[in-house]
């Protein structure tokens, strides 16, 4: 028996040679395209309902969504549970785990679990410290950090064995990815620490959100000069401001964020800051596409989702090119319900 | 002590060539320490090593020492306990994103390592998950029996 609204199941795409996971990002990524990533803010609720309506406000424009961990610290649905409803409906989900608040045994029964719910992409966190967040009394975990985090991933896909040597009879297929700052102390050595994160296993990189391009351009000398450009995927972190005054907050409260002040004052003289800080959005975009190295940016809009296709479009990064959603081809979607 | 911890960072290349010396002296112990019976010496060694590193490094005792990869900035006082290098939460001025009274101990580390031969180098070693067990015993005790070839 068939029911006329059933979900279509996310169905996992042949690996390819040379691929490790069977998802579409790593496909997209090896082709050479401009990638599109976002982050999904996780919902306060038990509501699947409104991990579909926050996705949906992508659909077209993104190849992967990011489902954060429990992101400033602050409790919402788990990572685990939006990357298996968004599989359930065929999105690609970049499964985020944090190592704040899971010891080892927790973690490598996530990375099984999410890979088996048909999640092809996992990016390696330290996470947010608790006092940040609006559970400061919890016991903060960190019983890996994201570098033995990334080789505890790999050696369950590579060795298809736990840390503890123990056997898994089917490893999980995934891309690993990581996160780094090229915006912070000690910048001379954030390229270095890149390439240690490549040799733990990272595969592609997440950048904090970029403003100042001559950071970003003198990490990325340092990551050529390593010899890191062909070993990595590199998406630059980005993102719309919405007015002075929340880049002056952001600034001075969010540990790691760097907005310098000509942004600021860009803003503050804009007749429509919203707008504004969409603008310079796109120009960043357009600007980091222009880098050699750079294979993609990952949009992070906290509460301005909405504004994330528009802000795409706009920038022409995707050359036409429309990203899978449900209900994009529609024929492919009634022959799979029909198989 | 915070304004011991930081004194040590700037003799890191000092400290470094000493406990290579120390280190040495203790493996040329080996006979003695193993007709003592290194069970005997964990608790008195453990107890004397805790006092010295943690006046010097405020040491957390995981028992499983990197301070000379590490610039010899204890990268167990970074409050993310974190062994292979800063988060991405650094403040504007180098200091912890957890507690911002204190300065990052990878800002430290990186500038630590500058000052001892091969510590840049040494900084790009990925350090392996801490094993949890260790903690409260003594390092020295364990690299001494790792060096002579040992299981500890």
């Amino acid at each position: 028996m068939r029911f006329e609204d059933e979900p279509v199941p996310g169905y996992p795409l042949p690996i390819l040679p040379g691929h490790t996971s069977p998802g579409r990002l790593e496909r997209v990524l090896r082709a050479g395209q401009f990638a599109v990533t976002t982050e999904l803010d996780p919902p306060d609720s038990a509501d699947p309902e409104e991990v579909y309506q926050r996705a949906r406000v992508f659909d077209g424009y993104v190849d992967a969504i990011n489902a954060t961990d429990g992101s400033g610290a602050n409790c919402h649905m788990s990572s685990l549970a939006v990357c298996s409803l968004l599989t359930r409906m065929g999105y690609a989900p970049v499964m985020q785990i944090s190592c704040r608040d899971k010891n080892r045994i927790a973690i490598q029964g996530d990375i099984l679990g999410g890979a088996a719910m048909g999640v092809c992409n996992i990016l390696c966190l330290t996470g947010d410290g608790v006092q940040a967040g609006d559970h400061p009394q919890a016991l903060p975990v960190f019983d890996l950090d994201c570098m033995s985090l990334l080789e505890t991933a790999r050696t369950l896909r590579d060795e298809h064995r736990f840390l503890s040597g123990r056997k898994i009879t089917s490893a999980p297929r995934v891309l690993l990815g990581a996160a780094e700052n090229p915006f912070t102390h000690p910048v001379e050595w954030r390229a270095q620490r890149l390439a240690k994160k490549v040799a733990a296993g990272a595969q592609f990189i997440q950048t904090q959100w970029c403003y100042d391009m001559a950071l970003l351009r003198l990490f990325m000398r340092h990551v050529e000069e390593l010899g890191l450009l062909d070993k990595v995927f590199i998406l630059v972190g980005v993102g719309p401001l919405r007015s002075a005054r929340s880049a002056e907050w952001i600034r001075t409260h969010v540990p790691g964020v760097h907005i310098p002040d000509a942004v600021v004052k860009r803003l503050a003289g804009a007749a429509d800051p919203a707008a504004e800080g969409r603008r310079l959005c796109i120009e960043i975009i357009q600007e980091t596409r222009t880098l050699k190295g750079v294979h993609g940016v990952h949009v992070m809009a906290f509460r301005q989702e909405h504004a994330v296709a528009e802000i795409i479009e706009r920038s022409g990064v995707l050359d036409g090119r429309v990203p899978w959603y449900p209900g994009r081809d529609p024929q492919t979607t009634t022959s799979r319900m029909a198989s | 002590m915070y304004a011991v911890r930081q004194w040590s960072v700037r003799h890191a290349r000092g400290l470094n060539s000493f406990y290579r010396g120390f280190e040495a002296l203790l493996v040329a112990l080996h006979p003695l320490f193993r007709l003592i019976g290194y069970q005997h010496l964990e608790r008195p060694v453990a107890r004397v090593e805790k006092t010295v590193k943690g006046l010097l490094f405020d040491c957390r005792m995981c028992g499983q020492c990197i301070l000379s990869s590490t610039g010899m900035s204890c990268p167990m006082n970074c409050p993310k306990n974190l062994r292979n290098g800063p988060c991405g939460g650094v403040r504007a001025n180098g200091h912890c994103e957890v507690r911002p009274e204190m300065k990052c101990v990878w800002v430290e580390a990186f500038a630590g390592s500058q000052r001892i031969a091969g510590g840049i180098e040494a900084l790009r070693n990925v350090q392996p998950a801490v094993d949890r067990r260790l903690q409260g015993r003594s390092s020295w005790l364990r690299a001494v029996r790792e060096r002579v070839g040992e299981p500890s």
